[in-house]
């Protein structure tokens, strides 16, 4: 029986593409619990898609991803693996969860309900409890006052707390962070960024961030992964890919995105 | 040709209470069988089940290319061919009903495609089953959505009512038929008539106008 060993996530020879056009290249990696890996490299390189497959938003086109020891692509048949149905990443999906780029709050339901809808229908936690924890988690991202409001009426960084707020309230395993500042004011990210940070440093969620925000990234994480048309370049602790990146390629694009600022 | 206010007076009462009885008992009735059905037929066409996608898609298409009146007539003479023997109101409510389904399915599934991706994707991440996701995220915002045009095709259904005259159903237009032969005189009976159509119409459409202002989406 293949094993994973200690890693929370393992990619084995992930493969994925779209049509003719190879989004990622045989992806070999593993992630510890509790670490918080920050995913950098050129748009198209195959970041988001990496966030998109674990969230099972995406189908592999080869190999395996492992959860916890467990098969996230594939169920366990005898002892071998076919490709998962989706009544088993139903169950599988609830360790993960995802804070999207543009948000995605449902535009039809208060701050609250946004956060208490899957507690309630998926957890089936009682209706009182699944608020009071959704009151303390817009507490904890400085919402507390906006539990009756509607998405409609927060601007995009108080949006984008909801969204957290309602990832965090799933008690996932795993959380994938999928560029999201790119949508913000620029003068909303500092403060966006404050909130993440103390969830990264208060809980030990596994955390997968795809940011262009390389500071927060420097900040924030255990480990960065370079990627570059489908396969990784470089992988390290921040210090070592920020400070002596071994690739050119590295290099390039880290002065570009640095210039950018 | 003189209007005739002594007639006018007779027969108003009687066309009006076919308006209440018939046209807007009609009206409703079948706006509630399309509301529903057509809902059924919008989820039905996007099953990946053949055998249900493709009963959903005919019923659509024969329904939007065959005219109404030969649709009465099959239903009120030909269903008693084949034992089944139905009132002319309850015909009338049925083909109507049907016929509105197969319009407002296609209402549903204009607003169904235009929920974002992003709507689906964050209910996924979330674990909602399927169904939980169209109750709970998606039917809601679709129903925001549809809410002009729906409104719109129910002013459209009860237009088209007094086609039930070919069946006989007593609704308004036919009551005013009938009043006009007694004595051939046809203008006050159909003037009536078409005011009575205006005066509840037109401040429909007003109201659906300005529900879709506020709904942004004019």
């Amino acid at each position: 029986m293949p094993s994973a060993g200690d890693a929370i996530i393992r990619f084995e020879d992930v493969d994925k593409s779209f049509g003719n056009n190879v989004v990622l290249d045989k992806m070999n990696f593993s992630i510890a619990p509790g670490e918080r890996v920050t995913l950098i490299g050129p748009s198209g390189s195959g970041k988001t898609t990496i966030l998109r497959l674990l969230m099972t938003l995406e189908k592999i086109t080869g190999g395996v991803i492992w959860v916890e020891g467990e098969p996230l692509t594939h169920e366990r048949s005898g002892d071998k693996l076919k490709l998962a149905s989706e009544k088993y990443l139903r169950e599988k999906r609830r360790k993960i969860g995802m804070v999207f780029q543009q948000f995605n709050l449902f535009p039809n339901m208060k701050v609250l309900e946004n956060i208490t809808e899957a507690p309630i229908s998926v957890l089936g936690k009682p209706k009182d409890e699944a608020r009071k924890q959704g009151l303390e988690l817009l507490g904890r991202v400085g919402l507390g006052d906006k539990a009756e409001a509607h998405p409609s009426q927060l601007s995009g960084g108080q949006q984008q707390r909801v969204a957290i707020a309602r990832a965090l309230a799933m008690e996932p395993d795993i959380l994938l962070l999928d560029e999201v500042t790119s949508a913000l004011d620029p003068e909303l990210v500092a403060d966006f960024l404050d909130v993440l940070r103390d969830i990264a440093e208060t809980t030990d969620i596994t955390m997968l961030i795809v940011t262009h925000e390389m500071h927060f990234a420097r900040d924030v994480s255990h480990r960065i992964m370079m990627f570059d048309s489908g396969v990784i370049v470089e992988d390290g602790p921040p210090e070592k890919i920020f400070g002596e990146p071994d690739h050119d390629r590295t290099k390039k694009f880290l002065k570009a995105v640095l210039e950018d600022r | 040709m003189s209007w005739d206010w002594e007639f006018t007076q007779e027969i108003f009462p009687e066309i009006l209470a076919a308006f209440f009885k018939f046209t807007l008992l009609l009206t409703f009735a079948s706006a509630a069988v399309a509301i529903v059905l057509g809902l059924m037929l919008a989820l039905g066409r996007r099953s990946q089940v053949k055998a249900i996608s493709w009963p959903s898609y005919s019923v659509v298409e024969f329904v939007r290319s065959t005219p109404i009146p030969v649709q009465l007539f099959l239903v009120y003479f030909g269903l008693p061919e084949a034992g089944v023997r139905l009132s002319a109101l309850t015909s009338a409510v049925i083909v109507f009903g049907i016929h509105y389904a197969a319009y407002m399915s296609e209402v549903y599934r204009a607003g169904i495609e235009a929920i974002p991706k992003g709507q689906w994707e964050a209910s996924t991440a979330l674990s909602l089953s399927p169904t939980r996701t169209w109750q709970a995220v998606v039917l809601p915002q679709v129903v925001r959505r549809v809410l002009p045009s729906m409104g719109n095709q129910i002013i459209a259904l009860f237009k088209e009512t007094p086609f039930a005259i070919v069946i006989g159903v007593q609704e308004m237009v036919t009551v005013a038929r009938q009043n006009g032969a007694q004595q051939f005189q046809y203008l006050e009976p159909f003037t009536i008539a078409g005011l009575i159509f205006l005066v509840a119409s037109y401040p429909t459409s007003v109201l659906m106008r300005k529900l879709e202002i506020r709904l942004g989406h004019a």
